[in-house]
């Protein structure tokens, strides 16, 4: 089958700053793609193009063969491609429970604004959908508790559960597992990961940690100063020396040979 | 919770309407004004509720008594009803104009900008000598399909149509806070970066509620001008608008009863102010607010939820 997301000589430039360059991908569906550089890299950069948060200076994205450059972000989310952040983006003063349900009742909604005024906010199909939705990514236990007091790791699986809420096909995590503990972030990825497998979603990730690098992508992409300058399958990526030396470091060789 | 909560508000505005014609004149006049300032408020909360606080709300209210006012003074319709729907359309199409530059706009930028279009319409009313300039000009009161009331009733027959336009916007308004663009409101004032991002364009979503704050303001003012029997450029003045943000903070934004219980408690307050206190009657006012603020700080309209949440079957929906 053909790939998903195709992106064509992508390239930003903020005046004289070139934040991305060059940047040609084609993503096949069910794809999990790791994104792995050093902060500045161009890793958000990329992220941020490709949900409509910044319109690429050059270069084409294509999603399901539908142009969709330079869109706004809420068009995109329509479309089918949706994103986490690295700082949870929730509604701080809702439960988890109405976050959910605000999600889910916005995805159901769809067809402007007069179709929104109109639809009751809590209906019984919304409602079990939400209740679906926490249970899938396992923070069903804080359903009443405000996201304002949200431990980081519920904030960032109810931030990714929000996202998934409109069923799009491809979806960009940006960090999921900054701020979290190391103890913690394998539990987090197993439970997100394997949420995304269910619901039948292409995933982009960007992500620092080697090991939950190799451990969760089918493929890598290495950005540095704002180009891609290695794409392949995790393993062989990450233990090509001119990664390690830009980007994950000599101590990745020790988990490389753990591997081998 | 939601539908028994509908229905004691409208038992209570249907108990208000039968109990009418045994008040005192001054009560129903006073009820009248209480009521017309009430559907501004209601409209106030809405956008309130999204963290907007418009300084210029006035200029719709003025809209739509001046529209009122100048049909009135220009051709021969009387009809209430046509009057009315009048000024809530010609408000409601200045909110939509408005509205592509206000909603564009937050915090204390959308505050000034609502205040600076208010106040260029004070200073059109004012230097216009065929409106009256700032002695305004009065206005004839009105027909009801046809029927010409008299005396005390011509108060009464006012007084339940503006109760029926109350009913039906508060009816309708609690319908919206229940929709899924109406429960957006406090997410827009949390994180309108998520809104995007779960496909929601945040500027068009405040712009629809500016519009209906807008046309509420305008039926507001074209009731408190065939209260009043007259217009002058003081409705459209800050102080006005500074008056309706007054009540909001009295009422509350938790609730549309909320906008009622506000606007009564606020004339009433005010009437009393005026008797004891005739010169400084703004000092009683200001005390009162203080004392809301800090022993209330999300209003009056946060008693009876306060009361509730006494009882132990406090989990609920909210």
């Amino acid at each position: 089958m053909s790939a998903i997301l195709v992106v064509h000589d992508l390239e930003k430039t903020f005046g004289s700053l070139v934040a991305a360059r060059d940047i040609n991908i084609a993503v096949p569906p069910l794809q999990t793609v790791g994104i792995i550089g050093a902060n500045g890299a161009g890793k958000t950069t990329f992220v941020n193009m490709i949900t409509g948060h910044l319109r690429p200076s050059r270069g084409t994205i294509v999603f399901e063969d539908r142009d969709i450059t330079g869109r706004p972000s809420r068009e995109i989310t329509r479309l089918g491609i949706a994103r986490s952040f690295q700082l949870p983006q929730i509604f701080s003063s809702l439960t988890v429970l109405e976050n959910m349900c605000a999600a889910t009742a916005i995805a159901h909604a769809a067809g402007g604004l007069l179709r929104q005024a109109l639809t009751p906010l809590h209906s019984p199909g919304t409602m079990a959908e939400s209740e679906a939705a926490l249970e899938l990514f396992r923070i069903t236990s804080y359903r009443h508790a405000r996201a304002a007091a949200l431990p980081q790791g519920v904030r960032k699986l109810l931030d990714i559960a929000m996202a998934v809420a409109g069923a799009p096909r491809v979806l960009l995590l940006d960090e999921p597992t900054s701020g979290i503990s190391i103890e913690e972030k394998f539990g987090l990825m197993e439970v997100v990961m394997s949420a995304l497998k269910n619901r039948r979603i292409t995933v982009l990730f960007v992500e620092h940690d080697m090991d939950i690098v190799e451990r969760y992508a089918d493929r890598v992409l290495a950005f540095y100063d704002g180009a891609v300058i290695a794409d392949g399958p995790p393993i062989e990526t990450l233990e090509n020396p001119r990664i390690q030396e830009l980007i994950s470091g000599p101590k990745l060789k020790a988990a490389a040979q753990r591997h081998a | 919770m939601a539908r028994r909560s509908i229905v004691f508000g409208l038992l209570a505005f249907v108990i208000v309407a039968a109990m009418a014609p045994a008040l005192p004149t001054w009560l129903v006049s006073l009820a009248t004004v209480a009521l017309a300032n009430a559907l501004v408020v209601l409209g106030l909360i809405i956008l309130w509720r999204a963290g907007l606080v418009p300084f210029g709300q006035a200029l719709f209210y003025a809209i739509g008594a001046y529209a009122l006012a100048l049909i009135t003074r220009y051709t021969g319709i009387r009809d209430a009803l046509i009057l009315i729907a009048a000024g809530a359309v010609l408000s409601c199409l200045a909110a939509i104009l408005a509205g592509f530059l206000l909603a564009r706009y937050r915090e204390i930028f959308f505050s000034m900008l609502s205040l600076a279009m208010s106040m260029i319409l004070y200073g059109v009313l004012v230097k216009t000598e065929t409106l009256g300039s700032t002695d305004g000009f009065g206005v004839e009161p009105p027909t009801y399909f046809g029927y010409a009331p008299q005396g005390h009733m011509r108060l009464l027959a006012l007084f339940w149509l503006a109760l029926a336009f109350c009913a039906a916007s508060a009816l309708l308004i609690s319908l919206y806070f229940r929709s899924v663009a109406g429960s957006l409101a406090v997410p827009i004032r949390d994180r309108e970066i998520r809104l995007e991002f779960l496909g929601v364009s945040v500027n068009r979503l405040i712009h629809l509620n500016l519009v209906v704050a807008g046309t509420l303001a305008g039926i507001g003012g074209a009731l408190a001008a065939l209260s009043i029997e007259h217009v002058d450029p003081n409705m459209s003045y800050w102080t006005t608008s500074g008056g309706f943000v007054f009540v909001t903070i009295l009422a509350g934004a938790g609730s549309v009863a909320a906008a009622f219980v506000g606007s009564f408690a606020f004339e009433f307050l005010k009437s009393i102010a005026y008797d004891v206190l005739p010169g400084t009657w703004q000092i009683f006012l200001g005390t009162a607010l203080l004392i809301t603020i800090l022993f209330l700080p999300e209003g009056i309209g946060s008693l009876y939820g306060r009361l509730r949440r006494r009882k132990p079957q406090s989990m609920g929906a909210s």
